[in-house]
C-alpha cells in the first residue's frame, strides 16, 4: 500500500507539470486577436477559416467584453507586452491611441484594397493627423425606426426629415399603455456609449455642447436645460417603465417584440429588425432621419468597429493581410454569399451601397448612407468646440465624465433628482475632472 | 402545538430564502434553453419548447473543452501548491508560535484587502519579462499566492485543535518535525485539509480578474469564457446562460460531490 502511495505522487506531480509546461501553440504563422462579441464579429470568425486557407496564417482570437477590451489592450500595448497582433477598436480610441503612438498606421494595404471605396467621414473618424490608424470593419449612425401599422392606425404620416417636438407629438398619439405600447423608447441605461451617446446627439442638436472653446463644461446651459427636460419629460410621459435599466439590447428586444411606435438608435440594429425570423415586427417596420432641433449638426452619430495593429505587435506583416482581407470588398462578397445580404457588414464602403442585391435584401440601405455621410464628427455641435466626435468628446478622460453625467442624468429620469439638480451635480464633477486633468487653468 | 407551529413557519421561511437565492441559478438554466428571441421577450416567457442551440452555439465557436481544461488544471494546482506550502506554513504557527505569529497572520490576511487591479501593471510587467503571460503555469501562481493566506488561516485553526500532547508524545519518542506532520498532522487534520482545499478551488475557479488579464487566448479559464459573451450590440442573453451553465455545471457536481467533507471539515472545531 504505501509503496503504491509513494509511486502516485511522483506520476502526478509529473502529470501537472507536464499540463502546465507543455508548450502551448506559439508558432510565427498564428495571429493573436482581441475582439467584441457582436454579431458582425462573430460571422467574422465564422469565416475566418476561408482566410487560413488562403494564407497559412492561423487566427487565435480573444472575445471580450467592450469595457474589459479597453482595459485588456491597454495594458498590453502600454507595457509593451505583445499579446495581441489585431485589436477591436472604435472610433473613441483610434485617434486617441494614434496620437499615444500605440498604433501602427494603416494606410496603405495594397492596390487592390481600393482604400478609396471607403466612406471619408468613416476614415476621418479613424484617422489622426490624416492618417490612418484603423480599417472600419462596419460602421453605423443612427436614425429613428418607427411602425408603419400604428402610424397609420392613428393617421399619423412620417415626414421626411422629422423634429423632435413632431416625434413628441407622435410619441403622445401613439402611447397606449392598455395594449403595452410605448411611444417612443430611448436609452436610459447610465454609460458615456450608453445614454449619453443619443443624449449628446439631442443636447447637439438642441444648440449646446459638452465644452466651450475654454473647456469650460456647459452642462447647466440652457440649451443642455431644455434637452435634458425634453428627454424625461418625454420618457415619462410617452416611454416604457424602468426606462434606465434600457440600453440598446434592451430597447432592440423592445421593438422587435412591437412594444414600441419608435426609437432613435444605432442604424445597425436595422438588419435585425428587418428580419422576419428574428423580428415579429419585420413587415410594419419603416426608417426616418434622426429627428432635430435648432440644428443639423451632431443629430447623428457616427461609429465604427475598426481592427488596428499595435505597435507592439510582432507579426504586423501578417496582421497587414488580415486587415486587408476582412475589410476587402471581397470579405463583403463573401458574406453576402453565405451568409445573406441583409448580414453584410454594414455602413464602410460605397460599394456595397451600389449593390443591388444588398439594395434589395436591405431597404433601409440608402437611409444608412446618407446618415453615415452627413454625420460630421470635425464639426459635431452648432458652437465651435475644441473637441471632436459626434455622440462623446474625444478625449481621455470623457469614458469617466460620460459614464458619471449618464449616472446623473438617469437618477432625474428615475425621479430620484429634478433636471436642475442633476445638471448641476454632473456640472460641478465634469468641472473637477477638467481642472486636475490640467485643462482648465 | 406552539412548539409545533414554530419550526413550521421557520421551514417555510428556510425555504423561501432558499428559493430566492436558487431562483438566479434556476433562471439561467432555464434561459439556456430559450431562443435569444425568448430570452429577452416582456413579459418574460414561463412556457417554451426548449432548444439546445445557444449550448452548440456555445460549444461551437469558442472552444469550450480547452477553457474547462484550463480551469480544472488551474484550479487544482493551485490548490496542491497552496497546501504544499500552507501546511508547513500552519504547522509552525500553531505548534512553535514565535513573538510575531499573530502580527504575520493577521498581516497575511490584510494582504487579501489590496484590490488586485492596484498591481495590475507590476505583475502584468512581471509576467512579461518571465514569458508567464497567457500561461496556465502563470495563472497556477497567481491563483496560489491569492489562496495562500486563506489556506494558511485555514490550517493553522484546525491545526490548533489537535491537542498538543499528541504531538509532544511524538516528540519523547524521537519523532522529528517532518514526521510529525506526515505520520501524525495529515491523518488527524484530513478533514480541515479537504475544506481548505475545496475552498481554495472553488476561490480559484471563480477568480475572474486575473483569469481575464493575463491569459490571450491559450490559457483563459472559464470565467473568461463566460465574459465573451458579454455585448455590445447584438443579443446574447441566451447565449450568455448557455455559457454560463456549462462553466457552473463542473463545480456543482465537484461541489455536491464532496458536500458531505466540505461540511464536516467546516464544522471541525466549531463546537469544541
Amino acid at each position: 500500500m504505501k509503496e503504491r502511495r509513494f509511486a502516485v505522487a511522483p506520476l502526478a506531480a509529473g502529470l501537472l507539470a507536464g499540463a502546465l509546461l507543455a508548450p502551448i501553440a506559439a508558432t510565427a504563422a498564428t495571429l493573436t486577436i482581441a475582439t467584441v462579441n457582436n454579431p458582425d464579429m462573430l460571422v467574422m470568425q465564422k469565416l475566418s477559416p476561408a482566410f487560413t486557407k488562403e494564407t497559412g496564417i492561423k487566427l487565435n482570437w480573444v472575445v471580450l467584453p467592450e469595457n474589459t477590451l479597453r482595459q485588456r489592450v491597454t495594458t498590453d500595448i502600454a507595457t509593451h507586452a505583445g499579446s495581441f497582433d489585431i485589436v477591436t477598436i472604435g472610433t473613441y480610441e483610434a485617434p486617441l491611441w494614434a496620437k499615444n503612438h500605440w498604433l501602427d498606421p494603416v494606410g496603405n494595404l495594397g492596390a487592390a484594397y481600393d482604400l478609396a471605396d471607403i466612406f471619408p467621414s468613416v476614415r476621418a473618424g479613424l484617422s489622426y493627423n490624416r492618417t490612418l490608424y484603423a480599417v472600419p470593419f462596419y460602421a453605423e449612425s443612427s436614425m429613428t425606426y418607427y411602425r408603419k401599422d400604428l402610424f397609420k392606425a392613428a393617421g399619423l404620416t412620417m415626414p421626411a426629415h422629422p423634429t423632435y417636438d413632431e416625434i413628441k407629438t407622435f410619441a403622445d398619439k401613439l402611447t397606449d399603455p392598455a395594449k403595452g405600447i410605448y411611444g417612443v423608447c430611448l436609452r436610459g441605461l447610465p454609460g458615456w456609449g450608453e445614454n449619453m451617446a443619443y443624449l449628446t446627439t439631442l443636447v447637439n442638436t438642441f444648440g449646446g455642447e459638452w465644452f466651450n472653446m475654454k473647456w469650460e463644461p456647459q452642462l447647466t446651459s440652457p440649451a443642455w436645460e431644455k434637452a435634458i427636460t425634453f428627454y424625461v419629460d418625454l420618457m415619462k410621459k410617452d416611454g416604457p417603465p424602468n426606462a434606465t435599466s434600457n440600453g440598446f439590447t434592451e430597447n432592440l428586444a423592445l421593438f422587435s417584440t412591437g412594444k414600441c411606435g419608435m426609437w432613435i438608435d444605432a442604424t445597425v440594429a436595422a438588419g435585425y429588425l428587418y428580419d422576419p425570423a428574428k423580428s415579429k415586427v419585420a413587415a410594419d417596420v419603416a426608417v426616418a432621419p434622426a429627428p432635430t432641433d435648432v440644428t443639423p449638426h451632431g443629430a447623428h452619430w457616427l461609429w465604427s468597429w475598426a481592427l488596428a495593429i499595435p505597435v507592439s505587435s510582432r507579426q504586423a506583416v501578417d496582421a497587414r493581410k488580415f486587415l486587408a482581407w476582412a475589410t476587402s470588398k471581397s470579405y463583403i462578397g463573401l458574406v453576402g454569399r453565405t451568409q445573406g445580404w441583409v448580414a453584410v457588414p454594414p455602413g464602410t464602403r460605397e460599394s456595397t451601397y451600389k449593390n443591388p442585391e444588398y439594395l434589395k435584401a436591405a431597404p433601409f440601405a440608402p437611409l444608412v448612407e446618407q446618415m453615415i455621410l452627413s454625420a460630421d464628427p470635425l464639426h459635431p455641435t452648432m458652437n465651435p468646440v475644441p473637441y471632436t466626435g459626434v455622440q462623446f468628446v474625444g478625449i481621455p478622460e470623457f469614458q469617466g465624465i460620460g459614464t458619471t453625467v449618464g449616472q446623473d442624468i438617469a437618477a432625474a429620469l428615475a425621479g430620484r433628482e429634478t433636471v436642475a439638480q442633476a445638471l448641476q451635480s454632473a456640472e460641478a464633477s465634469t468641472r473637477r475632472t477638467m481642472t486636475e486633468a490640467g485643462y482648465i487653468k | 402545538m406552539q412548539h409545533d407551529k414554530a419550526p413550521l413557519s421557520g421551514a417555510i421561511a428556510a425555504w423561501i430564502v432558499a428559493c430566492l437565492m436558487f431562483f438566479p441559478i434556476l433562471w439561467m438554466t432555464v434561459t439556456a434553453f430559450k431562443t435569444e428571441g425568448e430570452a429577452v421577450a416582456i413579459p418574460p416567457i414561463i412556457l417554451f419548447r426548449p432548444v439546445l442551440q445557444s449550448f452548440a452555439a456555445a460549444t461551437a465557436q469558442s472552444g469550450y473543452l480547452l477553457f474547462a481544461a484550463n480551469s480544472v488544471i488551474v484550479s487544482f494546482a493551485s490548490t496542491a501548491l497552496a497546501i504544499l506550502i500552507a501546511f508547513p506554513a500552519a504547522y509552525a504557527m500553531a505548534f512553535q508560535p514565535g513573538k510575531r505569529t499573530k502580527d504575520l497572520l493577521v498581516w497575511m490576511l490584510s494582504t487579501k484587502m489590496l484590490p488586485p487591479v492596484g498591481v495590475l501593471v507590476p505583475v502584468y510587467l512581471i509576467f512579461r519579462d518571465a514569458g508567464l503571460l497567457d500561461t496556465r503555469a502563470g495563472l497556477v501562481i497567481v491563483d496560489t499566492l491569492m489562496n495562500l493566506p486563506i489556506v494558511v488561516w485555514m490550517l493553522f485553526s484546525f491545526f490548533r485543535d489537535i491537542p498538543r500532547d499528541i504531538l509532544e508524545a511524538a516528540r519523547m519518542d524521537g519523532v522529528g518535525p517532518r514526521g510529525q506532520m506526515t505520520h501524525l498532522l495529515l491523518p488527524l487534520a484530513s478533514p480541515g485539509i479537504a475544506s481548505a482545499a475545496l475552498l481554495a478551488i472553488i476561490l480559484s475557479w471563480n477568480e475572474s480578474f486575473w483569469s481575464i488579464n493575463l491569459t490571450a487566448a491559450h490559457a483563459g479559464t472559464l470565467a473568461a469564457y463566460i465574459a465573451r459573451y458579454s455585448a455590445p450590440e447584438g443579443l446574447f442573453w441566451a447565449k450568455l446562460s448557455a455559457a454560463s451553465v456549462l462553466a457552473v455545471a463542473p463545480i456543482l457536481l465537484f461541489g455536491s460531490l464532496a458536500q458531505r467533507r466540505l461540511v464536516r471539515g467546516l464544522t471541525v472545531g466549531a463546537v469544541k
